[in-house]
């Protein structure tokens, strides 16, 4: 393709566009909801235009970047991608390479979540930023965002800077019609200048590391070119003025127009929140008497304009929590503008909670678990598996790889008394074991705690769409990569129990918990390791690998619930007219895991095609 | 044109299939397009909703009580999403009762025509187009799918639409 092309494109779909037409040669990332499939987008884009570009899931996201750190370093474009909490893990990386800069452009893609929807903060990677002294982009569209992607990379060549883009949510999963055009191809080969004062710095070189950062910074506050954008009022308000950012521009603007204020009211666009452009703060403190900033989910503008008339999420007119959604925007102009109140439909809520989908085999290893260990303490993790809090056998969801060191917490505080101590079973999925459980389970067998550690092997990176794992030894290019198998990691621990079992087989599984429960409790007993093994089932190979079973619920059920509440698969109700639980044929897969749950011997399995 | 339309459903029914389907459908007929997913954890199996915006719009969401359509594959979704409708609101769901709306029982249609439970969410748009309540035609939602459907699914998904505009006859 060499002219532009409208494509209607995800916003992930647009900053993987936006990283291959850039120039960038290497992009890796940790998958992460809101931002997951951008990596597949690069490496889509990628293929379709011959693009010479490197791409990785990496192990987690200090690894990832790491790797496209060293691109950097090597004077080649590179693009790193995480959700926001996913910055939380590479911020080690992420804070030093301020101080000692790059070479061949980095951005770093941090995706925020307000709400939040499907993160455990709705912390504000702009604030982390403004703490690391990098700068930030805040698109308000998927088109946006791409252009930020290729302004991002010069502004880092420029001033030898990592740069951050922070889309959010909505601009991630919003889909346009975006502008597609021709790759830069800047071919540059990997060149490595040893320097190091610079790449090995030690403290005695870091503090004039800071001194360049804090002149590039003050540089970049000065530039015209990311200036708040001005859509000028008519001076129907005067000395007020709107200023917004992030998609929550958007919804501002497209109030103002329905409101016919568009053009009455000045109202700025901040495409770049840190550093806020010197001139601008200014001319905000000389110009206006009243100033309202709507951004999320932090107040990172407002603070940088210091300025007790500036209202927003410090003053309390913008709520200080949550997503700035139209309908939370409205009633803040209608305040700010002295506007009537627009009647609303008020959201009755309700809704279906999400669950374990039919047949997971994550679900037969949570029943089992709590089933066995009716006084356990469940520390979890985040993944798929967090939804076992709706069987009773998740307890903590904390940050990736914590259930791990939680249960070796948990052993401590109860073995501090001497005692009887509860049994303990961490849960932990395959992905976020190689992300961060690894090491937590080092240290827990190096400490001698006592706990069953069982690791929900699905075979996938299932919650984000199905990225493969190591183990998977298939890349993010589908090509062969070296696979990692968890028993040899668990083996090189030195746990001394570890077995591999089907979760399927129930009654089975169950005994395997227990002598993993006796081995804890021996006296030269420590961490029992229970590797789960049942392949996703929205792998449709992995589906048609299994037995299929046809369910059925005979006349001795009770209607006692106790499948519907403990078990909880979605291809089970209660037929109220009868009171008896019925099988939707539609969503139930025939697994058979369900014969064992009844207490009642009521629900039947036999082989498809023989009922 | 300005038509913003939601779609509700449960995580795995097809919601996203009808956003894409429908903001292709947009850019193939000129207009400006920005729509709204649910992904994450709430696709398995939880209540999800996608809006589709068409026209000149900035922002992806849509206000209370400021869409034109629905398109609800559940009809239990409709209490918890009809604050987003206008009171005008042309309304399409996917249920064998019958109400203050425009139903299509599109999982026993689908059962009828040999297809999966899943393909209702094209028979619900099909019976949608059908009733004229889409800001484009049946032609150009079929060219639609033919172009945008993966091979092995194409023929079922032409089937399930053609039912569902067979439906709203």
């Amino acid at each position: 393709m060499t002219k532009t092309q409208q494509r209607i494109l995800m916003g992930n779909e647009a900053l993987g566009r936006g990283i291959v037409e850039a120039g960038v040669t290497m992009a890796a990332s940790y998958p992460g909801t809101p931002a997951s499939e951008i990596l597949a987008a690069v490496v889509t884009f990628a293929k379709e235009t011959g693009a010479d570009l490197y791409a990785e899931w990496s192990v987690n996201e200090k690894v990832a970047f790491e790797v496209a750190l060293a691109n950097s370093m090597c004077g080649r474009r590179s693009a790193v991608s995480m959700k926001q909490v996913g910055l939380n893990v590479a911020s080690d990386p992420f804070m030093r390479a301020a101080y000692l800069g790059v070479k061949g452009g980095l951005v770093v893609i941090a995706a925020d979540d307000p709400g939040p929807h499907s993160s455990q903060t709705e912390q504000d990677s702009r604030f982390f930023a403004m703490f690391a002294k990098v700068p930030v982009l805040d698109p308000s569209s998927p088109r946006e965002a791409k252009d930020m992607v290729a302004q991002a990379l010069e502004l880092s060549e420029r001033y030898g800077l990592p740069v951050m883009v922070r889309p959010t949510t909505r601009v991630c999963h919003a889909r346009q019609n975006v502008p597609c055009g021709p790759l830069l191809r800047l071919n540059r080969p990997a060149r490595f200048d040893k320097d190091p004062r610079r790449w090995c710095a030690t403290p005695v070189f870091v503090l004039s590391l800071h001194r360049e950062l804090n002149d590039k910074i003050d540089k970049i506050a000065g530039a015209p070119e990311f200036a708040p954008q001005l859509t000028a009022g008519d001076g129907s308000y005067p000395g007020a003025c709107v200023i917004a950012s992030g998609v929550a521009f958007a919804h501002t603007g497209d109030w103002l127009e329905e409101l016919g204020l568009l053009g009455r009211v000045d109202f700025f666009q901040v495409t770049m929140p840190y550093p806020l452009n010197r001139d601008f703060i200014h001319q905000v403190k000389i110009r206006y008497q009243q100033v309202l900033v709507i951004e999320e989910t932090y107040p990172v503008i407002e603070l940088q304009l210091a300025d007790a008339r500036v209202q927003g999420r410090t003053s309390g007119l913008v709520p200080r929590e949550g997503e700035l959604t139209p309908d939370v925007i409205r009633p803040v102009l209608e305040s700010f503008l002295k506007l009537p109140a627009r009647v609303v439909p008020v959201p009755a809520g309700g809704g279906d909670r999400p669950t374990l989908c039919a047949g997971c085999g994550h679900r037969a290893a949570f029943y089992a678990i709590k089933t066995a260990f009716p006084g356990g303490i469940f520390p979890s993790d985040i993944g798929c598996y967090t939804l076992g809090l709706n069987l009773g056998a998740v307890d903590t969801c904390h940050c990736m790889g914590a259930g791990i060191s939680q249960a070796a917490g948990f052993y401590r505080a109860y073995a501090a008394g001497g005692g009887e101590f509860p049994t303990i079973v961490a849960t932990i999925g395959d992905s976020t074991f190689f992300h961060a459980g690894v090491p937590a389970l080092f240290n827990a067998v190096f400490h001698q705690a006592r706990f069953i550690l069982v690791i929900l092997d699905n075979a996938t990176t299932a919650m984000t769409g199905h990225q493969p794992t190591p183990q998977a030894g298939c890349t993010a290019t589908g090509e062969a990569g070296h696979p990692v198998f968890i028993p040899d990691l668990v083996r090189a621990s030195g746990a001394g129990f570890i077995k591999e079992a089907d979760p399927y087989d129930l009654p089975a599984f169950m005994d395997l918990l227990r002598s993993a429960d006796a081995y804890c409790r021996s006296p030269a007993g420590g961490v029992a390791v229970v590797i789960a093994k049942h392949p996703c089932l929205l792998d449709r190979e992995a589906r048609q690998g299994q037995p299929v079973y046809s369910m059925a619920v005979t006349e001795a059920c009770t209607g006692c619930r106790h499948c519907l509440d403990d078990f909880e698969c979605p291809a089970l109700s209660l037929d109220e007219t009868d009171g008896r639980v019925v099988i939707d044929g539609g969503r139930c897969v025939g697994c058979g895991v369900c014969v064992h749950v009844c207490p009642e011997g009521a629900i039947t399995a036999a082989k498809e095609g023989r009922p | 044109m300005k038509q913003q339309i939601i779609v509700s459903g449960l995580g795995g029914q097809g919601a996203l299939t009808l956003t894409r389907l429908l903001a292709e459908a947009a850019a193939a007929a000129g207009l400006p397009v920005i729509t709204s997913e649910t992904h994450g954890m709430a696709q398995r199996g939880g209540t999800v909703i996608s809006m589709i915006k068409v026209g000149p719009f900035r922002g992806p969401l849509i206000p209370a009580g400021e869409a034109d359509r629905g398109l609800f594959l559940h009809l239990k979704n409709l209490a918890v999403h009809r604050f987003y409708l206008r009171e005008d609101a042309a309304v399409f769901i996917n249920t064998a009762l019958s109400g203050d709306y425009l139903s299509v029982d599109a999982r026993s249609l689908a059962a009828a025509h040999g297809l999966p439970p899943v393909a209702a969410n094209l028979i619900l748009l099909g019976f949608a187009a059908g009733k004229g309540g889409l800001f484009a035609g049946p032609d150009l939602l079929a060219e639609m799918i033919a172009a945008k459907t993966p091979e092995r699914f194409r023929e079922a998904s032409l089937k399930a639409f053609q039912a569902g505009l067979a439906a709203a006859a």
